[in-house]
């Protein structure tokens, strides 16, 4: 990426009128006009402003606008909590076969019997690897899998004659787990971490009661920390008659040597797009599959894909007491070939070896950073871990300031000011698929950044240099949205 | 060596940063993990497969599925088969895109948040509305949000949504409400159009919203412009859920009163893919911008006065407001939206309503073909490119026999309309053929 003076045209500012891109079969039936064959008022009068461009204009337009884009193609991209490892080519392929990209979702059964098995085979997969005794492969992303996750367990207890409201999440959650409780209709109360970045159990112990439906946690944290006292507090949940939500956002740690159905948790979702690499797509599109325990079964989405006794695959919608549809049809089918994919591919030494390389890359990158930066728990980690840039404050540096200074050496930086409970927080994630000499490049760049901001404060202060814009003015943004282009009239 | 291509570490590699660690065996990293909770064995899971042993077990998989580009496809009910052109599929395979997460660091995410701005620009034109965001998953969930979004703005939980919305639509909608406690109350039906009689009885000024689909589900142009008057008197907001192929041609939601626009984005660009991944797209009139779901890509400047774009609006969202969050939305169907834009530029205005008139004139050819043999369409109003059949007494045997013979005649309407039993509902786009159509009418006429 380099600095152009000129903005950077927009697909509308590139329009003229008269040139066309479209290619579109001839008409082999009459012509109509529609005009006359939809109601008074109904015919459009005023055509949408769609840009006109050629195919060439487009192309170049697009292409443009990809190469002001940072993906992990690009470079490292240690985006703590989003697992932003390699995206393998193999799987783009599979995705666009046209037995999977050409079906509609309502063909006859008899007519996707091989989409079929291959989603009853990730449900029976993810199940495994979570402990879980069945799978709903339909929420669209992590978000809509907690919130699919907390009205099953909302339909549990009412199914039982209990009213529990209450949802206990720990202060280092991610902000979509007190959202999603919202959604489903439940309350959110935060529980504090102790000193060393645990669930506090005496503030559990107070929390929890007669209306607790539901504790969210995330295990390994957010901070990068496997929650020891897990069985514990499991129990502590059951025996006050509540249940354990597993949010899965850091599930890649724990592949092969831990299971969340053996902590303790009754539902869990998987975000496929973290731990089993489906590519991210700029934001989008995700999965969330969501796991549940046998007790909680009934109340899965519909439909589940089910194998009769002859070995023919069937969407099962008759499920009476379903919490009913989460989402349209059954779930990004395209993301879950890529995610199928995956697990054949590693296999289960394969998974097991993803969680070993992802800590060790991220011990190691702890061990190499602390000093200039503080570690905010500066002991054994999982596949993430946060610092505190609070030592370089005094320099009149912080870490929005270190972030993008990163950007001048070619690499995405880590999450900031999250989690809430550390200050100055930048958390990274490694991954297991970036190399050691990777890792040190990362850490040299980081160590050398910690130098300038003793020595040059205002070279990090301005960064970045190299970049197509320096820093933007989100406050302007914000105050005067501009929310579209405007055409000139 | 490694053992993995996506596991770049060797033994050596292993080693000297286990070393730097001060430890010997890899186990160590998770000796936090306590030993009752360790799992001692392998994950039961397939061995892992060579790409060569992965792609041939995925083309067998892909291979018992009969396609549509495999078959006559008259199927549609929310999910379309349109001529997709080549350059999406250039677009959406680079990987500074598909690679990419959330923008949150607008310096080198500029592609990404500048097509959103794109993208939502695109979406207010087509809907006829001020803003839009980028994107939500798919139509359904994005029908859930608009009616949340439309509690929550007038203060009143009870939506009224017609019988002639997709019945999955309302199934999705339904599970929202009852996390939200809100009441859905359906609104019947009359000759495949909204009962506006029973409406007009309906709306009082407990109600947040009224939900109409345009078209409706069963290809219908309902009186949206009506339905907003009608809305609008109770103090209740119109949410229009339409289908954007259509807007080239029909009016738009804004222009006919719709408070909150929606659309399944599927049939801009984006494959079938048995449902997923879509995009759920969304605009509303700018009083509601603060109830908006999801991200918005907003206009700025840097430090030297260059246009750039960023994120905005954030206080809306689950990462800033937490439980108090306009939704909990944070992934959404980014690179399915850039299809969808992709798409709406390769047309320009002149394609897209080209591919809009090609879907109406097809759709009569067939409606005409189908009544030749005795099957003709059951409702008399205008629609726009999907019709209604009745098969008659043998409707299943007559369906299944298509299918056994490459012919998808549609969606069977008797599971989610008991009085539409041995009904189906059809759908004609510019990639059926006239050839199609009569080949299809000439089985049809043979098992009549």
């Amino acid at each position: 990426m380099s600095r152009q003076t000129a903005d950077f045209p927009l697909i509308f500012e590139r329009s003229k009128q008269g040139r066309i891109a479209y290619s579109l079969p001839p008409l082999d039936v009459p012509e109509v006009d529609p005009r006359t064959l939809l109601p008074d008022g109904y015919a459009r009068r005023k055509p949408p402003a769609l840009p006109e461009v050629s195919e060439v204009d487009l192309i170049r337009h697009y292409t443009g606008l990809s190469q002001r884009n940072h993906g992990v193609d690009s470079g490292f991209y240690p985006l703590g909590s989003c697992t932003m490892k390699y995206n393998p080519k193999r799987h783009e392929q599979a995705a666009r076969l046209p037995g999977f990209a050409l079906i509609h979702p309502y063909q006859p059964e008899k007519t996707v019997q091989g989409a079929l098995a291959l989603m009853y085979e990730l449900q029976g997969h993810l199940a495994e690897i979570t402990g879980m005794d069945a799978v709903s492969l339909e929420p669209a992303a992590g978000a809509a899998g907690e919130w699919t996750g907390l009205m099953m367990i909302r339909a549990y207890h009412e199914h039982r004659g209990e009213r529990r409201t209450k949802v206990l999440v720990p202060d280092s959650a991610h902000g979509t787990n007190p959202a999603s409780a919202a959604v489903a209709g439940l309350t959110t109360i935060t529980v504090a971490s102790d000193a060393s970045g645990s669930v506090d159990l005496a503030a559990l112990r107070a929390a929890v009661g007669s209306d607790t439906a539901a504790l969210m946690l995330t295990n390994p944290s957010t901070l990068g920390l496997f929650e020891e006292q897990i069985a514990e507090i499991a129990k502590i949940v059951h025996d006050a008659g509540g249940l354990l939500y597993y949010d899965g956002a850091n599930a890649n740690a724990i592949l092969g040597y831990t299971r969340p159905g053996d902590m303790g948790f009754d539902v869990v979702h998987l975000n496929l797009h973290k731990t089993f690499t489906t590519p991210h797509g700029g934001g989008g599109p995700g999965a969330g599959p969501v796991g549940v325990k046998a007790s909680l079964v009934p109340y899965l989405p519909v439909p589940l894909v089910s194998r009769d006794a002859s070995g023919t695959y069937h969407l099962e919608y008759d499920r009476p007491h379903s919490i009913g549809k989460v989402k349209g049809f059954y779930g990004n089918f395209g993301i879950l070939v890529r995610a199928y994919a995956y697990v054949r591919t590693m296999g289960p030494d394969g998974l097991k070896a993803v969680a070993q390389d992802a800590v060790l890359g991220a011990n190691y990158l702890r061990k190499r950073l602390s000093g200039p930066y503080v570690v905010a728990y500066d002991r054994l980690c999982k596949h993430e871990f946060v610092l505190s840039g609070k030592r370089l404050k005094e320099t009149g540096v912080r870490t929005l300031d270190v972030a993008k200074r990163i950007l001048d050496f070619g690499y995405h930086p880590p999450t900031i000011y999250f989690p809430l409970n550390v200050e100055e927080a930048l958390m990274i994630e490694p991954t297991e698929t970036e190399s050691l000499e990777t890792l040190d490049a990362f850490a040299d760049v980081l160590l050398q950044i910690a130098e300038e901001a003793r020595t040059d404060p205002q070279l990090v202060v301005q960064a970045p240099y190299t970049t197509v814009v320096n820093r933007l003015d989100e406050t302007l943004a914000a105050r005067s949205p501009v929310l579209r282009h405007q055409f000139q009239k | 060596m490694s053992k993995f291509g996506y596991l770049p570490h060797t033994d050596e590699d292993r080693q000297h940063m286990l070393r730097t660690l001060g430890m010997t065996h890899i186990d160590e990293l998770f000796s936090d993990i306590p030993d009752s909770l360790q799992l001692g064995r392998a994950l039961d899971l397939p061995a892992g497969l060579s790409e060569w042993s992965l792609m041939q077990h995925l083309k067998e998989l892909a291979g018992r599925n009969r396609h549509v580009e495999d078959a006559i496809s008259f199927l549609g009910a929310g999910a379309y088969h349109h001529h997709i052109p080549s350059v999406v599929d250039a677009i959406i395979g680079r990987s500074e895109f598909y690679t990419a997460y959330t923008p949150y660091q607008p310096e080198i995410s500029q592609g990404i948040l500048q097509a959103i701005f794109e993208y939502q620009t695109l979406v207010c034109e087509l809907m006829g509305l001020d803003v839009s965001n980028a994107s939500l998953y798919d139509g359904p969930t994005a029908l859930g949000e608009a009616a949340m979004m439309a509690c929550s703005h007038t203060r009143r939980n009870r939506v009224l949504v017609t019988r002639t919305v997709h019945p999955e639509y309302r199934s999705v909608l339904g599970t929202y409400a009852r996390g939200q406690h809100a009441d859905v109350v359906e609104v019947p039906m009359r000759d495949g159009l909204t009962d506006m009689t029973a409406l007009a009885s309906q709306l009082s000024n407990e109600v947040a919203a009224v939900i109409v689909s345009y078209p409706n589900f069963f290809g219908g142009i309902e009186e949206v412009a009506r339905m907003a008057t009608m809305a609008h008197e109770h103090g209740a907001l119109l949410i229009v859920n339409t289908y954007p192929i259509a807007l080239g041609l029909l009016e738009s939601p804004g222009v006919l009163g719709a408070d909150i626009a929606v659309a399944e984005g599927q049939s801009l660009g984006n494959t079938l893919s048995f449902g997923g991944p879509y995009l759920g797209m969304m605009a509303v009139r700018t009083e509601l911008v603060r109830k908006l779901p999801g991200r918005i890509a907003g206009q700025t400047k840097d430090r030297d006065g260059r246009r750039g774009f960023v994120l905005t609006l954030q206080a809306r969202e689950q990462h800033i407001r937490r439980e108090k969050a306009s939704s909990n939305i944070c992934s959404n169907q980014a690179l399915n939206a850039l299809a969808a834009s992709v798409y709406l530029a390769d047309l320009g205005p002149q394609g897209l309503a080209e591919v809009g008139t090609q879907c109406m004139a097809k759709a009569r050819y067939a409606e005409s073909r189908f009544a030749q043999v005795g099957f003709g369409r059951v409702h008399d109003g205008p629609y726009f490119h999907e019709f209604v059949l009745n098969l008659g007494p043998h409707a299943e045997a007559i369906y299944e026999r298509l299918a056994d013979e490459g012919i998808y005649l549609g969606y069977p309407l008797g599971g989610a309309y008991p009085e539409l039993a041995g009904h189906v509902l059809v759908a004609v786009t510019e990639v059926v053929t006239k050839d199609q159509i009569d080949e299809t009418a000439r089985r049809l006429e043979a098992l009549r």
